[in-house]
């Protein structure tokens, strides 16, 4: 089957088209079932600790709970559920809407293959406590939160940046976070290498792709084509009508001292010494 | 076995050859520009490929070595992460003078893709740069022209004096 063609030409100079008024579309959420082994998951949760919300999506249950419960919550599915694997845990940033993180362990249960995910809502100055003791994947999870997102964990055996260098300042996997780094991370080998006084002469970084630069005929030219630096663009001009090339020389053609040229004529011996 | 006859007077006169101190050291420098393995990313291969038998880094006399000390020039192969910064201004200031830098594709040159807080933007903020390699990634060919354009630099050097300074803070 082959693609559609669709024309391709200019497709640079149009502007994209945004829908102002599209909205992403959410997946359904549907109730939890009263039989199965996802209701046995939930009365055996609800038994330990207060569930906020639970329900299925896209086959999978979804349980939302309070940040304190979470070492209960998991010790609960696994211990009583056998959920022993931690397949995945980070934080998702939801500062600018809610003032806060939300937290989520998608947990496996490897007998019967069914997943669930916890969801807890963190706020910005408040910390969760860590799930090592209970799942040894979530060491470096949980540190890759507090580097990149910033959510604090308690007892945490060695809470340490995972990513990011050690002095680093911020936590880029922030929203608020720009791109292209704020000021510390635009200037941050130039600071540590040679101190804050090398940024005047250094320069700031040319964070612009497309940005021409005047001097870059002085500063480089083509192989072949030199001319001394610093030559204005009117003469440059000029010396190439007039044919001024700079042709590239290879050590072999001026020939090597103390390595002689290959014989290319055979040496014919006269007779046999 | 044949036995060649050495008759100074008549094969090329005596077995004299007169030259600078210049060239000989430039001579030798050229024919032996060690480098430093320094493939950070994707153009690492690409070095590789240049060392290896189809290429063969070894007929200009450039053996990878994977000591500073040890090393005349460095290629910076890949991209140059903040985090990483540091270390590479370290190797260069390991290794021994004189030195070189070839800045391998675009990621070395400028940061090329990825405009981002994690990269720094050209390693020439960081180490001074003899030859800025094009492509992403550069053929092969091109790190070996590269070497070749570095022996031609090494040849009109002045070799008993020391190496201007380049860009040193």
């Amino acid at each position: 089957m082959m693609r559609p063609y669709t024309p391709k030409d200019n497709v640079q100079a149009k502007a994209y088209y945004t829908d102002r008024f599209w909205v992403a579309p959410r997946i359904a959420e549907e109730p939890v079932p009263k039989e199965g082994i996802y209701a046995e998951d939930l009365d055996a949760l609800s038994a330990k600790c207060k569930v906020l919300k639970a329900y299925i999506q896209r086959g999978q249950l979804v349980i939302h709970i309070d940040p304190k419960d979470n070492i209960t919550a998991l010790k609960t599915l696994k211990e009583e559920r056998w959920y022993e694997m931690l397949s995945e845990m980070s934080a998702v940033d939801f500062l600018a809407e809610r003032g806060g993180f939300e937290v989520f362990y998608q947990i496996l249960n490897l007998n019967t293959a069914q997943r669930i995910r916890i969801k807890c809502f963190v706020d910005e100055n408040e910390a969760i406590e860590s799930v090592n003791p209970l799942y040894r994947s979530a060491d470096w999870a949980e540190r890759e939160m507090w580097d990149l997102m910033g959510v604090k964990v308690n007892n945490h055996p060695y809470l340490k940046r995972l990513i990011m260098p050690d002095d680093w300042e911020g936590h880029p996997l922030r929203k608020t976070y720009p791109l292209e780094g704020d000021e510390f991370a635009q200037w941050y080998e130039v600071d540590k290498i040679f101190g804050k006084e090398a940024r005047d002469i250094i320069g700031p970084e040319n964070r612009d792709p497309a940005r021409i630069d005047r001097y870059d005929t002085e500063r480089f030219a083509r192989l072949g084509h030199e001319v001394p630096r610093g030559t204005p663009p009117e003469e440059l001009k000029k010396l190439e009508e007039e044919g001024v090339v700079t042709p590239v020389r290879y050590q072999e053609e001026e020939g090597v001292f103390l390595v002689k040229d290959l014989n290319e004529e055979p040496k014919v011996l006269d007779k046999r010494k | 076995m044949a036995q060649h006859q050495v008759n100074y007077t008549q094969s090329g006169g005596l077995p004299v050859a007169l030259t600078t101190v210049d060239k000989i050291l430039n001579w030798g420098r050229s024919n032996s520009v060690w480098a430093l393995t320094y493939g950070l990313a994707c153009c690492a291969i690409e070095m590789m490929a240049s060392g290896a038998s189809r290429y063969d880094f070894d007929r200009f006399g450039t053996i990878f070595r994977a000591s500073p000390r040890q090393a005349d020039v460095m290629i910076v192969a890949g991209t140059l992460t903040k985090k990483h910064s540091e270390f590479i201004r370290r190797l260069y200031d390991q290794m021994t003078e004189p030195k070189w830098v070839i800045s391998m594709g675009s990621c070395a040159n400028t940061g090329g893709m990825f405009n981002t807080y994690a990269t720094v933007q050209g390693v020439d903020r960081i180490i001074p740069v003899d030859m800025y390699l094009p492509g992403c990634a550069p053929r092969p060919e091109t790190l070996q022209y590269a070497v070749m354009l570095l022996q031609q630099k090494i040849r009109k050097e002045s070799a008993n004096k020391s190496q201007k300074p380049k860009r040193l803070v």
